[in-house]
């Protein structure tokens, strides 16, 4: 792939598919063909971006400003009524202080586990076999769907289940603890799995970043003196950092997307003890059906991801 | 490590002599050893307990102190599995969704990659930034107009339904991977074709797509995987229990009678399986794919 990599490319005039350049654009049938080919070959995109992007989100929008929609037959406009009941709704603040614990833990330890991995495994100290070991096992938790690994740490957590088995055995705990169900410790419990889950992408990026830093830096640094600490924070972190920055913002808009573990692991609760935003959607819409406030609390998630977004082409845009 | 010394000025040994001897500081050895077998434990023991808990019994499943090995150990929960034609559905339906949205994502991916990556058009750039970021827009909020939608467009509870909804979340995607994999194939190999006339479309898939085979397996494994795994609408959008997929079937066994442990631990390795064939077969163009997206959107 890099072989035939060429930053060599005709001039535009060139390109056999680009209108003749100076001379006056003549609406013939033949640059008509040649205008509309590009679409041509867009064409299924456009129609399935529109059907299934453009016309949700404008639907979205309009039943956010109606009183009930769906279950109601011909539901009246309400202005910015319903924007007014979800941001005076406290559930929906409990759900978004949830959420911002939920996530920002999560992409703090995914960083730090993902990282401490990728050195440990960057390692010039053990053998090739024996890292590729490593890497395969610490890659796991990242091969298994979210349901498998709901349902695989509900049976790890449950009060009779292996972890409390070897945490009492040790003494950590006396008695079993009901992780998922207990309100004081059921989100930190869904946070832990979440990190479980989700370090390795970390740690296979970090990987390839540390790969492609050059050692000459390294060699440099040891000759002026510079400890492994040193060498750290003034080599690695430096070299690492744009692809540290999207990698959180990715995890970041990602992790307050997160439904599936919430919803298997315990579905919000107890009470609302781990009600994140979609969930919180998802029960107005399909258990109470009140589709008009699910979709303004929809829509208010959607601004806040577009706003992460933003800094998120801003980032690429600074790599570039 | 040759390669790397061999970029050091030749005239100074003494950079050369700094890095090879002593380096391998035994007690530096046993404590990243030490830190990866931690982290093996942590990342490997709840999976090896999945595996064990497949061929346990139910009644084993939570003996205190709990075994890795028990003496009920047996394929019970496999057969049970698979000789239950609804549970084999949710796998049925799992490859053929999975194997359609890979295989459309790929036809639609390729064309629209090619149009980015060789055409001029108005309207291309502001395309592009649309193309980058519908793929922020959280499924929650595309799910409630989704049920209106489906129901109205008659794909509810359907496989095309499930199909094109999971194309939404893996074409942009695709776009995005496959114009900057045509960007890397120089010009030249397009123009060979216009020497016997043909058209562009006879450039891309005699010329263009067979070299782009890489690219195209790391997109597949990419779309496989989000198809394969997709949650949210599998449950929203489906209703009956033969459109159901091997996410919900996971689900669905959780809510029957009493919990049957051994028999979810075995679909979970069931429902593992294609992921980790990929993944072993495929790891470096799987790491790429999955990555590559990510980090260079």
């Amino acid at each position: 792939m890099t072989t035939t990599r060429t930053t060599h490319r005709p001039p535009r005039e060139d390109r056999p598919q680009a209108p003749p350049p100076a001379a006056r654009p003549r609406w013939t049938a033949a640059l008509l063909r040649r205008r509309a080919t590009p679409f041509g070959y867009l064409s299924p995109t456009i129609v399935l971006m529109v059907v299934l992007m453009a016309v949700p989100i404008v639907m979205v929008i309009s039943y956010s400003v109606m009183d009930n929609v769906i279950t109601n037959r011909s539901p009246e406009p309400v202005g910015l009524a319903n924007y007014g009941t979800i941001l005076g709704d406290p559930a929906f603040w409990k759900a978004a202080t949830n959420t911002l614990a939920f996530t920002s833990v999560s992409v703090v330890v995914h960083l730090v586990l993902g990282l401490t991995f990728a050195i440990l495994l960057n390692t010039e100290l053990l053998g090739k076999v024996t890292k590729a070991v490593f890497r395969v096992i610490l890659v796991l938790p990242w091969l298994f769907t979210v349901a498998i690994i709901a349902v695989l740490w509900r049976m790890l957590l449950s009060p009779n289940g292996v972890v409390n088995a070897i945490l009492e055995s040790v003494g950590l705990i006396g008695g079993e603890v009901e992780w998922l169900s207990n309100p004081t410790t059921a989100l930190a419990a869904v946070t832990f799995i979440n990190i479980w889950a989700g370090y390795p992408f970390y740690m296979i990026s970090l990987l390839a970043g540390l790969q492609g830093i050059p050692r000459d830096l390294y060699e440099a640094a040891s000759i002026d003196g510079a400890g492994p600490v040193q060498r750290f924070w003034a080599i690695t972190i430096p070299q690492l950092k744009p692809l540290i920055i999207s990698l959180a913002l990715l995890d970041f808009i990602w992790t307050t997307q997160q439904f599936a573990l919430i919803w298997m692991t315990t579905g919000g609760g107890p009470i609302d003890a781990t009600e994140v935003l979609s969930t919180f959607t998802y029960k107005l819409a399909f258990t109470r059906y009140e589709f008009a406030e699910a979709s303004t609390a929809a829509v208010i998630i959607l601004a806040f991801s577009m706003v992460l977004a933003y800094f998120y082409a801003r980032s690429q845009r600074a790599r570039d | 490590m040759a390669t790397t010394l061999s970029h050091l000025p030749k005239n100074r040994p003494d950079l050369r002599q700094h890095r090879t001897p002593g380096r391998k500081n035994p007690g530096k050895q046993a404590a990243t050893l030490v830190a990866l077998v931690a982290g093996a434990l942590f990342a490997g023991l709840p999976v090896l307990w999945m595996l064990s808990s497949s061929f346990k019994t139910n009644g084993e499943m939570f003996a205190n102190p709990p075994r890795l090995v028990t003496e009920g150990f047996n394929l019970g929960a496999y057969t049970e599995i698979l000789t239950d034609p609804v549970k084999v559905r949710f796998f049925v339906n799992s490859y053929v969704i999975a194997f359609a949205v890979t295989g459309l994502t790929l036809l639609v991916g390729i064309l629209a990659g090619f149009a980015f990556s060789r055409f001029d058009f108005p309207l291309k750039k502001t395309l592009n930034v649309v193309i980058v970021s519908v793929q922020a827009v959280p499924p929650i909020t595309l799910l409630i107009p989704y049920f209106g939608l489906m129901v109205a467009l008659k794909l509810y509870n359907t496989y095309p339904g499930l199909i094109l909804t999971y194309m939404v979340f893996t074409i942009p995607y695709a776009i995005i991977m496959l114009t900057g994999y045509f960007n890397t194939l120089p010009r030249e190999l397009d123009e060979a074709v216009k020497v016997d006339g043909a058209g562009p479309w006879t450039a891309l898939w005699r010329i263009l797509v067979p070299i782009a085979v890489p690219g195209l397996v790391s997109v597949g494994i990419y779309t496989f995987m989000i198809a394969w795994n997709e949650f949210l609408f599998a449950l929203t959008l489906t209703r009956t229990e033969d459109m159901r997929t091997v996410p919900i079937g996971i689900q669905l066994l959780m809510g029957q009678h009493s919990y049957e442990w051994n028999q979810m631990m075995a679909m979970s390795i069931l429902g593992c399986l294609p992921v980790l064939v990929l993944f072993l077969f495929f790891q470096r163009y799987f790491i790429g794919g999955m990555t590559a997206g990510a980090v260079k959107v």
